[in-house]
C-alpha cells in the first residue's frame, strides 16, 4: 500500500512538473512577448516607445534571454516561494491574485457540495424507483444539465433575474460590501450569492453524477448479497442503504479528481458571465497582455489544485474501498 | 462481417432472444431470424428500441440537412449590415389575409429615441409585405456545383426597405435568422472535424497502447493521465490567446479544430486501448494468428470490426463536448472570430446583461445549442446500449 501511494505521489510531481513546462510554453506560444503587446497598446492611446526604452524593459523582466533560461529562473524562483511581478499592474503576483484564488476554491467547493447533496438523494430515488415519474424526470433533468453549457445557464439565469425578479444576478458580494475588508457581514453577504452561483457551476456535474450514481446503483441492486440480505428480512431502507449505496458511491470519491478541474475549468468561463472576483476573467486578461508572471501562476495553481485533489481522491478511494486496498498491495 | 461473427456469436446467442424480436413475427420464425442475423442487424434492433435515440436521430439528421442547405434556408446575406435596422426584433408571419391563405408580415418604421438614443420600431399596419415560399433571392451554389437563386421563404420583387426578420437582427442590423443557418453549418462541421482528427489521435495512439503493452503502454497512458489532470479551459484559453491576430478565418478555424480535438483524443484511445486489451486475449485472434494471418490483417479484419461499433458509440459521445467546446471558446472571443459565423460567435453579442434586457432574442442561438447536443446524448446512448449486442 505504501508503494502504492508513493507511486501516485511520483505520478503527482511529475504531473505537476508537465504542468509547469506547459503552461511556460502556451504562454511563449504567442509571437512576440509582453513588451511587444505593451507597445501595441501604448501606440494604440497615442504614446510612441523607443527602441532603447522597449529593451530596457525586456532586459528588466528578463525577456531578452532564451526561452530555457527563463523557464528555470522562473522555476527558481517558484521554488523560493515567488512568483514574481503582474507586468501589467505593477505588483506581485500574489497581490494581485490575493482572494480571488480563495474565492475560486469557496465556489468550486460550494459547487461541488451543491452536487453531491442533490444528485446523491435523486440518483439512490432513480435506480430504486426505477421507470417511475419521478425517474423520468430525474433523468430528463439530468440530460437538460449536461446539455446547458454553464455559461449559456449564467446567461439565462441572469435575464430571468433581471425580467421577473428585477434583481442583479452576478458577483459574489453586494455593491457597497465589495472593497470592504473581511468581517462577518461580508461573510454573510456571500453566503447570500453563494447559492445561485453553485447552482450554475454544479448543475453540469450534477447531471452526470445522477447518471453514474443511477447505473451503479442498479448494478448492485441486481446483486444475490442485496436478495440474502433482504431474505433475512432487513428493513428496505437498511437493506439499500448499509451496502449497495456504499460500494455505489465509489464514482463519487473517484470521479473527485476529475470534478474538480471540470468545476474550475467551468467556473473561468461562468465568472466572466457573471463577473466574479475569481481568477478566470484575470487569466483571460493575463493570456491575452501575454503577462508571463501573473498567466503562468494561475495555470499552476489551478494545475496544482487539480492534482492535489486526484490525489486525495486516489487516498480517499483506498480507505472506502478495502478492494482497492487489498488488491494494490 | 460473417466471417467475425460466427465464432463468437455461434454459442452466446443473446441471452434472452424474446426480448430483441421483431414484434410481428411469430416466435420461431423470429429465433431462427436472430440466428441468422448480422452483427448490424443486432445492433439496429437494440437500437430501435430505444426511443430517446430514435427520435435524436431524426433530429441530428435535421440538423445535417440544414447544415448542408444552408444558402436554401436563409433569405438574406448573413454579413450585410445595415444601421437602420440595427436591433430589430423578431417580426412575427400572419398566415391568413382576409380568410386566405397568404403569409405577410407588417413593415416597420425605425426612429431614434432623442432620449435614450435607442432605436425603436413601430410596426405600419397599412404596409403588409408578403412572405412568399420558394422565393427568388440572392444566387448562390447549392453543395457547391449546383447554381441556384431560390430560398424557403423570402419576399419576392419587394423594395430594398421591405425586409423579413424572422429572429430579428443583431446591434449591426444583420437578420439573425440567416446568421443562425450558416452558424449551424460552422459549429457543426467543426464538431466533425475534431472529432475525426480525435478519432485519429485516439485510435493509432490507443491501438498501439492497447496492442503492444508493455513500455510504450505505460508511456501513452501516463501522458493521457497527465493530459486530463490539467484543467481545460486555462489550456484552451492559452492554445487559443496563442493564435496571431493577423491569421486568416479558415486558418482560425483549423487551429480551433486542432486545438479542441488535442484534449479530446484521450477519452477515444482509453476506449480504444481497453478494446484491444480484451480482444487480445480472445480465441478468434489466437486463431487468426496460429492460421498466419499478418499483423495488419489480424487488427483491421478481426479486430477493429468487433470494436467498431464501440467507437462510433464513443465518438457520438465525443461530439458535443466538441460542439460545447467551440461555442464557449467562440463566446469568450478566444475560438472564431468574426467575420466567421458560429453559435458561439452569435451567442457572444448577448453577453452582458445590458444587451440582453433590450434584446433578448440574441439568445435564440443558444437554443440550437441545447437541441444538438441533448441529441447526440440521445443517439450516443442508444449506440452505446447497441454497441454490444450480445449483452
Amino acid at each position: 500500500m505504501i508503494a502504492y501511494i508513493i507511486r501516485r505521489l511520483i505520478l503527482a510531481i511529475l504531473t505537476i512538473w508537465a504542468i509547469t513546462v506547459l503552461s511556460f510554453v502556451i504562454i511563449q506560444l504567442p509571437p512576440g512577448d509582453y513588451v511587444t503587446s505593451y507597445i501595441a497598446s501604448m501606440s494604440a492611446s497615442g504614446i510612441g516607445v523607443t527602441e532603447a526604452e522597449a529593451q530596457a524593459l525586456r532586459i528588466q523582466y528578463g525577456l531578452d534571454q532564451p526561452i530555457y533560461v527563463q523557464y528555470l529562473k522562473w522555476m527558481g524562483m517558484i521554488a523560493q516561494g515567488r512568483f514574481g511581478m503582474a507586468i501589467e499592474w505593477g505588483r506581485p503576483v500574489m497581490d494581485v491574485i490575493g482572494d480571488r484564488l480563495t474565492l475560486t476554491i469557496v465556489i468550486s467547493v460550494a459547487a461541488i457540495v451543491f452536487t453531491w447533496a442533490l444528485a446523491l438523494p435523486i440518483g439512490i430515488y432513480s435506480a430504486v424507483r426505477r421507470y417511475s415519474i419521478g425517474d423520468y424526470i430525474a433523468t430528463l433533468i439530468g440530460f437538460i444539465g449536461l446539455a446547458i453549457p454553464g455559461f449559456m445557464l449564467a446567461l439565462i439565469v441572469m435575464y430571468v433575474g433581471f425580467k421577473y425578479f428585477n434583481a442583479s444576478i452576478g458577483g459574489l458580494f453586494s455593491a457597497e460590501m465589495a472593497d470592504a475588508p473581511w468581517n462577518w457581514a461580508k461573510f454573510v453577504d456571500l453566503l447570500k450569492h453563494l447559492p445561485v452561483v453553485a447552482i450554475v457551476l454544479g448543475i453540469g456535474g450534477t447531471a452526470q453524477m445522477i447518471r453514474i450514481m443511477r447505473s451503479n446503483l442498479l448494478d448492485e441492486l441486481r446483486k444475490p448479497y442485496v436478495m440474502t440480505a433482504r431474505a433475512r428480512g432487513l428493513s428496505e431502507a437498511r437493506v439499500i442503504m448499509k451496502y449497495p449505496v456504499r460500494v455505489a458511491l465509489n464514482p463519487f470519491i473517484s470521479t473527485l479528481g476529475y470534478l474538480f478541474p471540470y468545476v474550475v475549468s467551468g467556473s473561468i468561463i461562468v465568472s466572466m458571465v457573471l463577473s466574479l472576483p475569481t481568477v478566470g476573467p484575470l487569466l483571460l486578461k493575463a493570456l491575452i497582455a501575454q503577462d508571463l508572471f501573473l498567466a503562468g501562476t494561475i495555470v499552476l495553481m489551478l494545475g496544482v489544485m487539480t492534482v492535489v485533489g486526484t490525489f486525495i481522491s486516489d487516498l480517499l478511494l483506498m480507505w472506502i474501498d478495502p478492494r482497492i486496498r487489498f488488491e494494490k498491495q | 462481417m460473417a466471417e467475425t461473427t460466427s465464432p463468437n456469436i455461434g454459442p452466446a446467442l443473446p441471452a434472452s432472444p424474446r426480448e430483441m424480436l421483431p414484434q410481428e413475427l411469430p416466435t420461431s420464425q423470429a429465433e431462427e431470424q436472430i440466428a441468422v442475423a448480422t452483427q448490424w442487424q443486432l445492433m439496429w434492433w437494440r437500437f430501435r428500441k430505444h426511443k430517446l435515440a430514435m427520435v435524436g436521430s431524426v433530429i441530428l439528421i435535421l440538423f445535417y440537412l440544414v447544415a448542408l442547405s444552408v444558402d436554401f434556408l436563409s433569405y438574406a446575406d448573413p454579413d450585410a449590415s445595415e444601421a437602420q435596422r440595427s436591433l430589430m426584433a423578431p417580426q412575427s408571419i400572419h398566415w391568413t389575409d382576409n380568410g386566405r391563405l397568404s403569409p405577410y408580415v407588417y413593415g416597420l418604421t425605425g426612429k431614434r429615441d432623442p432620449k435614450t438614443f435607442k432605436r425603436v420600431y413601430t410596426i405600419d399596419p397599412e404596409v403588409k409585405i408578403p412572405v412568399r415560399f420558394f422565393a427568388k433571392g440572392f444566387e448562390y451554389k447549392w453543395l457547391g456545383f449546383i447554381p441556384s437563386d431560390i430560398h424557403l421563404i423570402g419576399v419576392e420583387g419587394a423594395r430594398a426597405d421591405e425586409t423579413l426578420f424572422i429572429l430579428g437582427t443583431d446591434v449591426q442590423g444583420r437578420d439573425l435568422w440567416s446568421r443562425l443557418m450558416y452558424g449551424t453549418q460552422t459549429s457543426l462541421f467543426i464538431g466533425l472535424a475534431s472529432v475525426a482528427l480525435s478519432l485519429f489521435l485516439g485510435v493509432v495512439l490507443g491501438g498501439i497502447s492497447g496492442y503492444y503493452g508493455g513500455v510504450i503502454d505505460t508511456v501513452i497512458q501516463r501522458v493521457i493521465e497527465i493530459l486530463r489532470s490539467i484543467p481545460t479551459i486555462p489550456l484552451w484559453l492559452g492554445l487559443a490567446a496563442a493564435l496571431p491576430g493577423s491569421w486568416s478565418v479558415q486558418q482560425v478555424y483549423f487551429a480551433i479544430t486542432i486545438i479542441i480535438s488535442l484534449l479530446g483524443w484521450t477519452e477515444l484511445a482509453r476506449v480504444v486501448r481497453g478494446r484491444f486489451l480484451s480482444l487480445r486475449q480472445e480465441d478468434f485472434v489466437m486463431a487468426a494468428r496460429l492460421a498466419g494471418c499478418s499483423q495488419m490483417r489480424i487488427i483491421f479484419r478481426h479486430m477493429v470490426p468487433s470494436f467498431l461499433s464501440h467507437i462510433i458509440a464513443a465518438m457520438t459521445l465525443a461530439l458535443p463536448a466538441m460542439i460545447i467546446s467551440e461555442t464557449s471558446l467562440s463566446f469568450l472571443g478566444l475560438g472564431l472570430r468574426p467575420p466567421a459565423i458560429s453559435w458561439g460567435v452569435l451567442l457572444q453579442d448577448a453577453q452582458s446583461i445590458q444587451a440582453l434586457a433590450i434584446s433578448p432574442w440574441l439568445l435564440i442561438p443558444s437554443i440550437p445549442v441545447v437541441v444538438a447536443v441533448l441529441a447526440f446524448n440521445f443517439v450516443g446512448d442508444g449506440l452505446r446500449d447497441a454497441a454490444d449486442p450480445y449483452g
